[in-house]
């Protein structure tokens, strides 16, 4: 929350009404984990606890000033997919790649029959060298898979991630790692202008459903961000924004 | 990302726990087999256009060694590695140890320039393989194969290898023009092997924004030869990952 609250002098050109996002969303997230953690309850009776499987999931930032907003994590099933390249997104997740906001592409997740759980992180962004763990207690089955996602907040609409990752197999005590690479929802110009990017480096507007949606609106595998320094005298971006290929890495362990 | 393309396909992710049903399964085999040893064959291509490696560090363990981790601090003998491409100090370590069978200093004989392989045989005991040396020209760049498990079976094994920062060195993308390098916060870039690059930039980043061991941006460069920001030529110098591909053929 440090990264997007602070009072800094581009911050007062917003208008004044506007919110700090991440105030809403982390205590929208703690009512979603708190749904969860009731829908669940009926995991915890001592006739099948023994089914219970947690897993800690860990994603650390990669990047060199990319900020990573809260994530967004679904347990579910195969026949849940999250995203596809070469398709266009869905609102809730344009909003999370726009504006870091994980509330819709949770709610649009818990609506699908295949997933089983979902979950936000809620200590609000986290920054270069940091790391985020989230903790998720479910039925097991051995078909059990781990959608992430996260937004790089000094973009107009990429995040990182990883759908559709099968950790069913893991026996107790077992990990998992993966690189996860730079996805752009092509839900908006990449203008890379102060007013169209939520991070930091801009603290411009996140989600606008009508901006840009026409012009690509299909999922690929970002470019990355081209910047001042390298040229593009309308970016708020310098060159320590820029990323290569991938963000974060995602580490999943089975501790029950 | 240290990819192994045969696990990879068959798992849908890749493991590193000791616990791991493969390796569980190896180690257990070993300790029945009396460790029988295993010939690595193992082959690093420069995958890049302009950029030469420092001596290769090319060495076996156990799976709980490990060299770096990405996402943690780079220990001080990893940040002269990244930054002079020193491995001198690596070699003092317990992980690494002295050159040996299946630790093998310098494969290449000095630099490894773009577009071309070297090689090193290994014969080992040991289940992870890791690989370091330092890219050239930059602040503190390495390209880094991270406790790779390496399956027993006889077979070639393909691994894919990214440039990591080592985030202990302003990526300034200043060539140092005399004097011996240093491992200094403040240090510049050691050489220009291609001798392709510029002089005089006045400097690109003051600082690393993330300093634990983390996926290099790449570098800016420019194109001004005598002046500018940076040293480096934009249109030779940067990289896409992975910048280097490993073979391994393992001969049990």
């Amino acid at each position: 929350m440090r990264f997007f609250t602070n009072n800094t002098p581009s911050s007062t050109h917003l208008p004044q009404k506007r919110l700090p996002s991440y105030l809403a969303i982390a205590a929208i997230s703690a009512g979603l984990l708190a749904l969860s953690a009731c829908g669940d309850s009926n995991d915890d009776d001592d006739n099948n606890s023994h089914n219970d499987a947690t897993y800690d999931i860990t994603v650390y930032n990669l990047t060199n000033n990319q900020p990573l907003t809260p994530l967004g994590i679904v347990v579910h099933g195969s026949a849940y997919m999250p995203w596809k390249l070469g398709e266009p997104v869905s609102t809730g997740l344009e909003m999370l790649a726009e504006a870091g906001d994980t509330t819709n592409f949770l709610n649009e997740a818990n609506a699908d029959a295949a997933v089983v759980t979902s979950a936000s992180s809620n200590n609000g962004p986290f920054g270069p060298g940091s790391s985020e763990t989230v903790s998720i207690t479910v039925d097991h089955s051995a078909s059990l898979q781990l959608t992430v996602a996260s937004m790089l907040a000094n973009t107009n609409d990429a995040f990182t991630g990883v759908r559709n990752w099968s950790i069913g197999g893991l026996a107790v005590g077992d990990s998992a790692s993966t690189m996860a690479r730079v996805y752009d929802a092509g839900t908006e110009a990449n203008s890379e202008t102060a007013v169209s990017m939520p991070g930091p480096a801009a603290m411009g507007e996140g989600f606008n459903i009508t901006r840009d949606d026409d012009l690509v609106d299909r999922l690929t595998i970002h470019s990355g961000v081209v910047t001042a320094d390298d040229g593009l005298m309308t970016s708020a971006l310098d060159e320590s924004h820029r990323w290569l290929g991938q963000a974060a890495k995602i580490v999943v362990m089975r501790t029950q | 990302m240290n990819r192994n393309t045969r696990s990879m396909a068959r798992n849908g992710f890749r493991k590193h726990s000791l616990a791991l049903a493969l390796a569980a399964g190896f180690t257990t085999a070993l300790a029945a087999g009396a460790a029988q040893a295993a010939t690595w064959d193992v082959t690093i291509t420069n995958l890049t256009n302009g950029n030469h490696f420092t001596p290769l560090l090319v060495t076996a363990h156990d799976s709980d060694t490990h060299l770096f981790q990405v996402g943690m601090p780079a220990s001080l003998p990893i940040e002269h590695m990244a930054e002079c491409g020193h491995l001198d100090p690596l070699f003092l370590t317990p992980e690494v140890g002295a050159a040996d069978a299946d630790t093998i200093d310098n494969p290449a004989t000095g630099l490894l320039a773009p577009g071309t392989s070297t090689s090193a045989m290994l014969v080992t005991t040991e289940t992870h393989l890791s690989i370091v040396a330092m890219v050239l020209p930059t602040n503190d760049a390495f390209l880094g194969l991270e406790s790779q498990y390496i399956p027993s079976e006889a077979g070639t094994y393909t691994y894919y290898v990214n440039a990591y920062d080592a985030g202990t060195e302003a990526n300034d993308e200043m060539l140092m023009t005399a004097g011996e390098c240093a491992y200094t916060d403040s240090g510049m870039i050691p050489g220009a092997p291609g001798m392709d690059a510029g002089m005089n930039g006045t400097g690109v980043a003051t600082a690393d924004s993330n300093t634990m061991i983390h996926v290099h941006r790449g570098v800016l460069g420019d194109q001004d030869e005598t002046g500018g920001t940076s040293d480096l030529n934009s249109t030779i110098h940067r990289w896409q990952n992975p910048v280097a591909k490993i073979t391994v053929v393992v001969t049990p």
